[in-house]
């Protein structure tokens, strides 16, 4: 296993207990409210707190135990900080290198050609960095650390100092990253949009308490954990295209046995990407409807049940093995009967591709 | 010339005093005020109370009892040391206490400023604590030892209390130029206390200007 954390902190004002065993690849979330101990535990990890009565493992490597702490300098980790932190004394090509330099040429796997291109930045080597935008100059810190070569990247909430069209510009090139390399990454947060578009495992964090942790596709659809009862409550599901209709301008994918129409034409055969299903837009038929105008209907199992309010219901389906949320009336649910167990055929109003 | 060779060498000794007193005052006070910046201790108000003495003691005070220290019958010369009261060794060690608030604090201010982040981001970077402090501390506290420079400096130049409580009145040996001036003031001299007197002021302004010039960030005082 990758990281093998233990952390137990008991302050007058913040109390953390946290076991952990999160995997060798990946980008794992760790989402909760602000206050929930999210940026101290990826703070722990990095060595940059100290808290007593910890371990922290990294694939067999001890990073802290109760009788050895390793020291920030001497952890292979690269870390984003929320604000971009870029050294202003030097320029952007020094600051990259700030941390190059410092790495053994043997274990140099990324070089700064790479990480520079991968975040679209050659145009600033030469600047200086309060000449930079707030977007530029957190591109700018995630490259930094990427030339780190780092063995396990540490991001606290990289894109939450910048304005939503930053954020926007950013997200892709995080994707890349995801896409491109093998470096597993902690990915703290308190964004849903971010969490869904980049996250493979999700840590849900609660007043320093861990709610639950597995797969994100899981952990959006457990009806005991919190996420599934966002207004906004979703599932993530992993497609691959097939192939494009111009005419329509329509996308195949496909997903286990499962074919998803889905808007758009620009997505080359064989690309992996995720689809993303608003609850909101699932509805339930007891029959195969004809003449309809949604294009995605697939039989499904009811799996469980939860009331959220007087009015609605979360249904929580299985699509062959794919979990999707539908949320209900309340009325709708008794006139129909649905209940745990019975099939029904899910209809999918909107199914948004996520990059 | 306008300037007596005796003036002339006070001028030499006010400069050489000075200057040694401000690089001696930044070898120290860095370390110094680098760990005042950054440490937890709860009581390092003692500390900082007894830097900020010499801003508001009249110098003879200090002057009186570095002279008791110093002296050929103080405890150091007890103890084996030469007597360093009138030399100019003595006129070093008096000047590097009396100045010593006006270089500690604003390298204790610009240390405090850089704050924990570049640090922190330095370390995330591979850079070992020595290096940090080197690289990216010191780097970033320049503001702050230009300041610490030219007030620990001019500062120095000005100090006439304990020079003249430590070091008296020795032409060639402790004879500064704040002394000078008196002397030529005592013996209604006014037109040499002129020059010596001018000279400082126009000496001191070209001083200032030079630095303020070259870094718009220096700020003597703090707004």
């Amino acid at each position: 296993m990758s990281l093998d954390i233990s952390f137990n902190l008991q302050r007058e004002d913040f109390a953390m207990h946290v076991e952990l065993i999160l995997p060798e690849t990946g980008v794992t979330a760790i989402f909760g409210p602000s206050g929930s101990g999210k940026t101290t535990l990826l703070r722990a990890i990095a060595g940059l707190e100290n808290i007593p009565d910890s371990k922290v493992m990294f694939k067999g490597q001890c990073w802290q135990s109760n009788s050895s702490f390793v020291p920030t300098h001497l952890r292979p980790i690269g870390y984003v900080f929320q604000e971009p932190s870029l050294f202003p004394h030097l320029t952007i090509r020094q600051n990259l290198e700030y941390g190059l330099s410092r790495v053994a040429e043997k274990d140099r796997r990324v070089s700064l050609d790479n990480a520079v291109e991968l975040l679209d930045i050659g145009h600033l080597l030469k600047r200086q960095p309060h000449t930079l935008s707030g977007g530029e100059q957190q591109r700018v810190a995630i490259a930094r650390a990427l030339a780190l070569s780092p063995l396990l990247l540490l991001m606290d909430e990289p894109l939450s100092s910048l304005d939503n069209k930053l954020k926007q510009e950013i997200l892709p090139y995080l994707e890349t990253l995801h896409r491109e390399l093998t470096i597993p990454v902690l990915y703290v947060s308190h964004a849903t949009d971010e969490v869904a578009r980049l996250a493979d495992t999700l840590v849900i964090l609660k007043a320093g308490e861990i709610l639950g942790s597995g797969p994100i596709q899981d952990m959006l659809t457990r009806l005991d954990l919190p996420l599934s009862h966002r207004h906004d409550a979703e599932t993530l599901i992993h497609g691959t295209v097939i192939n494009t209709d111009p005419e329509f301008g329509l996308t195949s994918m496909t997903c286990g046995d499962l074919v998803f129409t889905v808007p758009g034409n620009t997505l080359a055969p064989g690309t992996n990407t995720r689809l993303r299903i608003a609850a909101h837009d699932v509805s339930l038929t007891l029959e195969k409807q004809t003449g309809t105008s949604i294009q995605n209907i697939f039989p499904a199992t009811v799996v469980e049940l939860q009331t959220e309010n007087h009015a609605q219901i979360m249904v929580k389906l299985q699509l062959e093995d794919i979990p999707l949320l539908a949320r209900l009336t309340r009325k709708s649910v008794e006139e129909l009967a649905i209940k745990p167990g019975i099939q029904v055929y899910a209809q999918i109003k909107s199914v948004a591709v996520l990059a | 010339m306008i300037l007596s060779d005796a003036d002339l060498t006070a001028l030499y000794l006010t400069l050489k005093l000075a200057l040694a007193s401000t690089i001696i005052l930044l070898a120290l006070g860095t370390p110094f005020a680098w760990w005042l910046a950054r440490t937890r201790w709860r009581y390092k108000f003692f500390i900082e109370a007894l830097i900020a003495l010499p801003l508001v003691l009249p110098p003879t005070v200090l002057g009186f009892y570095l002279l008791l220290l110093l002296g050929a019958n103080g405890p150091l010369t007890a103890i084996g040391a030469a007597p360093l009261a009138f030399t100019f060794s003595g006129l070093v060690i008096g000047s590097v206490i009396y100045s010593m608030p006006f270089v500690i604090q604003p390298l204790h201010d610009a240390f405090q400023a850089i704050g924990k982040r570049p640090l922190e981001v330095a370390a995330t970077l591979r850079a070992s604590p020595w290096n940090r402090f080197l690289t990216i501390a010191l780097p970033l506290a320049r503001p702050g030892f230009i300041t610490a420079s030219v007030l620990g400096f001019a500062h120095t130049i000005g100090e006439f209390g304990v020079v003249l409580m430590i070091g008296g009145n020795i032409p060639g040996q402790t004879q500064v130029l704040s002394i000078a001036i008196y002397d030529h003031v005592e013996s209604l001299d006014y037109a040499s206390a002129h020059w010596l007197s001018g000279g400082l002021i126009v000496l001191s302004f070209i001083m200032l200007v030079l630095v303020y010039a070259s870094n718009r960030r220096f700020r003597v005082f703090k707004i």
